[in-house]
C-alpha cells in the first residue's frame, strides 16, 4: 500500500484550477520535498489530503482510504499561525493542548497524554524547550517544537508545510536531517514543502515539483533538470549546478523564489555558499 | 465589619457576585486568550436596549436581555474574523444604546433602571434572583466545560484544530453563546457599561502571570472573586458604589501585572550583564 495516491486529481479553488489531472503516488517510509514556487498550489495540496479541501476530479487515497477529516494517522505543521507564536505558555502546555484536543471535555491530561508528549519531545531533544515560554523560543526551536507535536500519537504520514520559512541554513539543515532520520527509522512517508530545493539535497528520496498546475515527481536528479523543469513550466527552465548547489532559473520569471534576484541580476552562479 | 453580613441585601450581594465571579473569571479566560475582548464589550451593549425593549412590552428585563446577548453572540460568530469586523461590532454597540435610549424614551416611569441596567445594583439583588443566577452559572459553565478542551486546542492552534476535525464554526458559536449568558448574568453586577472590568481585568491579568493553562484559569476565577468581595466590603465601608471598586480594582491588578512584567525584564536584563562577569569572578 502506497501512503498516497493521486490519480488524475483536479482541486480548483474559488472557481480557479491549482491542480489539473495530476497523478502520482508515494511509498511508505518516503521523505518526499514537495517544491514550487509561491502560489503553486503545496498548502492546497496538504489541505487536500488532509480532507480539508475536496478534489473536483479524480482519485485520491490516503494510507489506503479516501482523505477524511480528523485523520489522527496524519502528523501536520500547518505553514500559518494566528497566535501560537505570542503565546506566554510553555511548549508542554501547547502540546498537551493539541494532543487529543478533539475530545468533548475539560482540558485535563492523563498520565497517558502526558507522557506521549514527553515522549515526542525527547525524540527531538525539545524536553529542555518545552519547559519555556513560546515567546522565548527562537523560529528554529519553536519548529523543532511544532515537529515533535506532530510526532505525538505515532501518526503514520507527516505533513510538514514550509517549516524552513525564516530559519537560517544551518537551522534549515538540522530540521531537514531530524525529519529524515524520524522517516526512515519510524518508516513514514513524510511530504516536506519548501520553496527552494537546496536545503533538501542529499536528504529527501524524492521532490514533487508543482508548477502550472501539473507535478513532476522523482529523485532529484530525474525531476530538477531542464527537461522536466521546462515541460512543468511550459518555459524554457535553466538549471545551474555548482558547489553541490543547484539553481533553477526560469526564462521571464520566476522558479524558484530564492533565485529571482540573481536570475534577474544574472550572477545566480556566483551565489553558491 | 462582619456586621455587614447582618443584612439581607449584603449577603444577597455576596453570593450574587461570587456567582457571577466564577463564571465571569473562567469565561473572561477564554475571551482574552482568543483575542474577542472587544466583541465580549459589544456583547453587554446590546443587553441594553434588551432590557429596556422588555419592559416596554411587559416582560422580565432579564429575559430580554438575555436573548438580545445570546441573538448577538450568534450574530458576531457569524461575521467570523472577515474583514472589518471591529468596525461592524462597534456599530452594533452604539447603535444598541441609542435604540435602549429610545426605549426608556417610551418609558419614562423607569428612571432608575437607566442607571442600574448601565453601572448595576449589586445591593438590589433578591434571594430569587440569586436563585437564578446560580441556575444560569451552573448551565453557563456545564457548556463550557464541555466545549473547553477542543476550545482550548482551536484557540491556540486553529489551522491545526481544524485539520484534526475540531468543528471550529459550531464551536465558535457555542462559544459566544456562553460568553452572551455570562454577560447578562455580569450585567446584574456592574452593569452594561462595565462587564469589561469583571470579564477582561481578572483573565488578562492571569494571563500574563501564568504560563500554565489551569493554574491559569484558577488565578483568574480566584482574581474575579477576590475582586468582588473586596469591592463588596469596600462600598459597605466607603458607601462609595460597588461597580466603582469592581472597575478600580480590576485595573489595579491589571496594572500590577504588567508592573511585574516590567521588573522581570528588568531582572533579566540585569542577569545578563552580570552573568558573564560573576563567572570570571
Ligand atoms: N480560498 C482560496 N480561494 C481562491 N484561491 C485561493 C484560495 N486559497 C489559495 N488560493 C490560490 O491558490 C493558489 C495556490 O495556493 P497555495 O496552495 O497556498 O500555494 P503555495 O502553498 O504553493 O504557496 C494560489 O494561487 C492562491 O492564490
Ligand atoms: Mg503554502
Amino acid at each position: 500500500m502506497s501512503a498516497i495516491d493521486f490519480e488524475d486529481v483536479s482541486i480548483a479553488l474559488g472557481g480557479r484550477r491549482i491542480l489539473s489531472g495530476v497523478s502520482f503516488s508515494i511509498e511508505q517510509g518516503h521523505f518526499v520535498g514537495v517544491l514550487g514556487p509561491n502560489g503553486a498550489g503545496k498548502t492546497t495540496l496538504f489541505r487536500t489530503i488532509l480532507g480539508l479541501l475536496t478534489a473536483t476530479s479524480g482519485k485520491i487515497s490516503v494510507l489506503g482510504s479516501p482523505p477524511a477529516r480528523g485523520n489522527a494517522a496524519i502528523g501536520y505543521i500547518p505553514q500559518w499561525r494566528h497566535t501560537a507564536a505570542q503565546l506566554n505558555f510553555t511548549g508542554f502546555e501547547l502540546l498537551l493542548s493539541a494532543y487529543a484536543g478533539n475530545r468533548w471535555g475539560l482540558p485535563i491530561a492523563s498520565q497517558q497524554d502526558r507522557k506521549a508528549v514527553e515522549a515526542a519531545l525527547e525524540r527531538v531533544g525539545g524536553r529542555e524547550l518545552a519547559g519555556r515560554a513560546l515567546t522565548e523560543l527562537s523560529g528554529g526551536e519553536r519548529q523543532r517544537l511544532f515537529i515533535a507535536q506532530a510526532l505525538v500519537g505515532e501518526p503514520k504520514l507527516l505533513l510538514f508545510d514550509e517549516p524552513l520559512i525564516s530559519l537560517d541554513p544551518a537551522h534549515q539543515r538540522s530540521i531537514v536531517e531530524l525529519v529524515r532520520d524520524i522517516s526512515r527509522e519510524r518508516n513514514i512517508a513524510v511530504l516536506f514543502s519548501a520553496h527552494e530545493v537546496n536545503p533538501l539535497l542529499g536528504a529527501v528520496d524524492e521532490v514533487l515539483y508543482l508548477g502550472q498546475g501539473k507535478a513532476a515527481i522523482g529523485t532529484v536528479d530525474e525531476v530538477v533538470n531542464e527537461r522536466v523543469l521546462s515541460a512543468l513550466y511550459d518555459t524554457r527552465v535553466h538549471v545551474i549546478r555548482t558547489e553541490g548547489r543547484i539553481f533553477v532559473v526560469a526564462e521571464g520569471g520566476e522558479v524558484d523564489d530564492h533565485l529571482h534576484d540573481h536570475a534577474v541580476t544574472g550572477h545566480a552562479t556566483m551565489q553558491g555558499r | 465589619m462582619f456586621a455587614m453580613f447582618d443584612y439581607e441585601f449584603m449577603r444577597n450581594a455576596f453570593a450574587a457576585a461570587t456567582i457571577v465571579a466564577l463564571v465571569a473569571g473562567s469565561i473572561g479566560y477564554f475571551l482574552v486568550l482568543r483575542g474577542e475582548t472587544f466583541a465580549g464589550h459589544a456583547l453587554s451593549h446590546v443587553g441594553f436596549p434588551g432590557a429596556t425593549g422588555a419592559v416596554l412590552i411587559g416582560i422580565s428585563p432579564f429575559v430580554g436581555l438575555t436573548v438580545f446577548t445570546a441573538l448577538a453572540g450568534i450574530g458576531i460568530s457569524l461575521i467570523g474574523e472577515r474583514g472589518q469586523r471591529d468596525v461592524a461590532i462597534g456599530l452594533v454597540l452604539t447603535l444598541s444604546l441609542g435604540l435602549g435610549l429610545l426605549f426608556l424614551h417610551f418609558y419614562t416611569s423607569y428612571a432608575g433602571m437607566a442607571t442600574n441596567l448601565l453601572f448595576g445594583n449589586v445591593l438590589g439583588i433578591s434571594r430569587q434572583t440569586v436563585w437564578v443566577l446560580l441556575v444560569m452559572a451552573a448551565v453557563t459553565l456545564i457548556v463550557l466545560g464541555a466545549i473547553s478542551r477542543p476550545l482550548l486546542f482551536a484557540s491556540l492552534q486553529p489551522e491545526l484544530a481544524e485539520a484534526k476535525g475540531v468543528p471550529i464554526g459550531p464551536l465558535s458559536t457555542a462559544f459566544m453563546i456562553v460568553v452572551a449568558l455570562a454577560t447578562s448574568l455580569a450585567i446584574q453586577i456592574v452593569g452594561v457599561l462595565l462587564v469589561f472590568a469583571l470579564m477582561v481585568a481578572p483573565a488578562a491579568t492571569s494571563l500574563r502571570l501564568t504560563r500554565h493553562f489551569a493554574l491559569g484559569i484558577a488565578l483568574s476565577v480566584g482574581l474575579a472573586v477576590s475582586i468582588v468581595w473586596m469591592s463588596l466590603t469596600l462600598a459597605y465601608v466607603t458607601d462609595w458604589p460597588t461597580s466603582f471598586w469592581i472597575t478600580a480594582l480590576g485595573s489595579a491588578f491589571y496594572a500590577l501585572s504588567r508592573l511585574a512584567d516590567v521588573f522581570k525584564t528588568l531582572r533579566v536584563a540585569k542577569l545578563a550583564r552580570t552573568g558573564p562577569l560573576e563567572k570570571i569572578a
